[in-house]
């Protein structure tokens, strides 16, 4: 087992244990912080794959992180009012079915990458970083102005949606539910590194003019790779806005998108668990710090800043040691 | 809608794309003479508001805040560069974007800490107050014709700067090929200090004239960052004039589109309907504008070949 994996099993392990041993003492809050992990940990893998395997820098994932919180947001808050979403040409009913939004989620996000990824592909370089950056505040802006769900105040759920099987009201269900979808999403991660797919959009960031060469399409390459970034992102904002039973536009905000990227690099970019570290980080931190000051973002901001300077490979590079580099 | 409504419109997108220039020239020299993306660019906006608003809350003098204004936020612009900014220069960018996310936390959160929460606000001076009447009979604040012709005048010098002057002659050569000029014995980094520092001196200017008009908080300066990338993106980055007709373009469609979508809607749709959906796509229309010209060429308006 090398050092990497061995740094890997015990952060799942830690996530895993943390909020049990919470369940055990009975400390719900622990838990609701672990579940936030979890979650965010999710939007940094969706993100992940975009950033760290394609070389794709994102500022805008927050567009999707947002589309997968309103997509929860509208269907519940339908279902609640028991109108229909929309009556002509069919009719179609509100859900508080977790499965169902999910799906919706996954679907409205890729859809919403798909668009944007084509657009945005056509540019690459800081062009790339500013219209990804500019897609995202179009629909924070939307998001203020379209009064039908909420506008600037958003939309507030009073029921957690269910899970068949599951009561998603306690804690440490919840938390389960979020923590198989972070485990499944890293496992399709790996999976995704590995297969012919992967190894091709990995040669693609290295080196665009010989895969090119070669026959491969880079725009297809990466254009796929990022509506899976996004739709994995999108199902992270789901679950996020039903862990607070509240969406708004903030969720569209791009200092979401920016401390997406922040797990990201502070765990280490493309390393397959680097989100994983780099949100337990985020979260301890502001939870320690937050309880210091109230400015603790100064502090996050100059650990940032260290880490982007001299630290490079993140959290897990420091841990694992450097990764043997092929690029 | 009256045809004086719409030309006092006019006025006011002319005032927003003006000052828009003056954040997005920065930005875009910056990032054409350096390479480097800087979206702590905004807190440089803030520091020159709050330097400004200070400076005039101690003397009651406005000339005296604007002074400041630019003193403090070029200080500020130059030790970022010497202390953070230079590290970057051959980083890739997604550590530049890092590096200068940090910066803005460091500088939002450090702020109100200074300041506290609460907005402060910079009154607009007796002697700039008031509004004039224009030929045709438009009333218009003194004080937002004052910031056009401002920025107008600064966009001027900023070009004669750039075309005529020594220091301008380095700059585009900076941008061309830096191994040779360095080469040539011009001092690079203190050509790039100067370049930063002048950068930060025009956003603060523009943060301390906006402060007037609306409040000076912590978090103004990033709403028009956003804008000023879309701004140099739409103009072509590392051009200046792409960027003064890339803000000009921005602010006219934002402050029309904001006026004319509500009432186009209205003629095919119910009044509150049309309200509604035609200020949720002005509000977008920006961003339309730039994945428009982005399409149609993906280097800007004004971008280079490479």
């Amino acid at each position: 087992m090398s050092r990497e994996r061995m740094v890997n099993a015990a952060l799942m392990a830690l996530l895993l244990g943390v909020p049990l041993w919470a369940w055990a003492t009975d400390e719900p809050f622990t838990i609701t912080l672990a579940t936030r992990v979890a979650i965010l940990a999710l939007a940094g893998v969706g993100l992940n794959i975009a950033l760290g395997l394609g070389g794709l820098v994102s500022l805008g994932h927050a567009a999707f992180f947002g589309i997968g919180g309103y997509a929860m947001g509208i269907l519940a808050s339908h279902a609640q009012s028991y109108t229909p979403l929309m009556e002509s040409p069919f009719l179609l009913e509100g859900t508080k079915s977790m499965p169902v939004i999910w799906l919706v989620a996954i679907l409205a996000s890729a859809l919403a990458a798909l668009v944007i990824g084509a657009l945005s592909l056509r540019t690459s370089g800081v062009y790339f970083i500013m219209i990804t950056l500019a897609f995202g505040q179009m629909l924070y802006f939307f998001s203020i102005s379209w009064p039908a769900y909420g506008g600037e105040d958003g939309l507030s759920i009073y029921l957690r949606n269910g899970f068949p099987g599951l009561n998603t009201l306690d804690p440490i269900q919840f938390f389960a539910l979020c923590f198989g979808c972070l485990a499944a999403a890293l496992w399709f991660n790996a999976r995704l590194v590995r297969s012919p797919f992967g190894l091709a959009l990995n040669a693609a960031r290295q080196s665009p003019e010989r895969v090119e060469t070669v026959g491969l399409g880079t725009f297809r390459l990466r254009l796929v790779a990022f509506v899976i970034s996004g739709a994995i992102t999108g199902l992270a904002g789901a679950l996020f806005a039903d862990l607070n039973r509240f969406v708004s536009p903030g969720m569209f905000s791009w200092q979401m998108s920016g401390e997406i990227m922040v797990f990201v690099i502070l765990g280490g970019v493309g390393r397959l668990y680097g989100p994983v570290a780099g949100a337990a980080l985020f979260i301890t931190l502001e939870h320690v710090l937050g309880g210091i000051s109230p400015f603790w973002h100064v502090w996050l901001g100059f650990l940032l800043l260290l880490v982007v300077l001299f630290a490079r490979g993140g959290v897990i590079g420091l841990l694992a040691g450097r990764r043997v580099a092929h690029d | 809608m009256t045809p004086l409504l719409f030309i006092e419109q006019v006025l006011n997108g002319l005032q927003f794309g003006v000052m828009l220039f003056l954040m997005a020239a920065g930005l875009t020299l910056v990032f054409g003479v350096m390479g480097l993306i800087n979206l702590a660019h905004g807190s440089l906006y803030m520091v020159g508001a709050f330097a400004a608003a200070a400076v005039a809350g101690w003397s009651g003098s406005f000339l005296l805040a604007l002074v400041a204004a630019l003193a403090a936020s070029a200080a500020a612009g130059a030790i970022v560069e010497l202390t953070v900014i230079r590290r970057l220069y051959d980083r890739d960018h997604l550590d530049q974007v890092l590096a200068t996310f940090a910066l803005i936390l460091i500088f939002s959160e450090g702020t109100r800490w200074l300041f506290g929460s609460f907005p402060l606000f910079l009154d607009i001076p007796d002697w700039l107050s008031g509004p004039v009447t224009l030929p045709g009979g438009i009333e218009y604040p003194l004080y937002r014709l004052a910031i056009i012709a401002v920025g107008l005048s600064i966009a001027t010098g900023l070009f004669w700067l750039i075309a005529r002057t020594r220091l301008g002659i380095r700059i585009r050569a900076g941008e061309s090929d830096r191994e040779m000029i360095a080469a040539l014995g011009v001092d690079i980094s203190r050509l790039y200090t100067i370049v930063f520092a002048l950068g930060a001196a025009l956003a603060g200017l523009a943060g301390a004239m906006v402060g007037a008009i609306q409040s000076v908080q912590v978090g103004m300066g990033e709403p028009v960052l956003i804008l000023a990338f879309v701004v140099i993106v739409i103009g072509g980055i590392g051009s200046i004039k792409g960027a003064l007709v890339g803000a000009l373009l921005v602010g006219l469609t934002d402050t029309l589109g904001g006026l004319l979508l509500p009432e186009a809607f209205k003629l095919f749709m119910e009044t509150s309907d049309a309200t509604a959906t035609g200020s949720a796509l002005a509000s977008m229309l920006i961003y339309i504008l730039m994945a428009v010209v982005l399409v149609w060429r993906p280097r800007g308006l004004f971008g280079g070949a490479t």
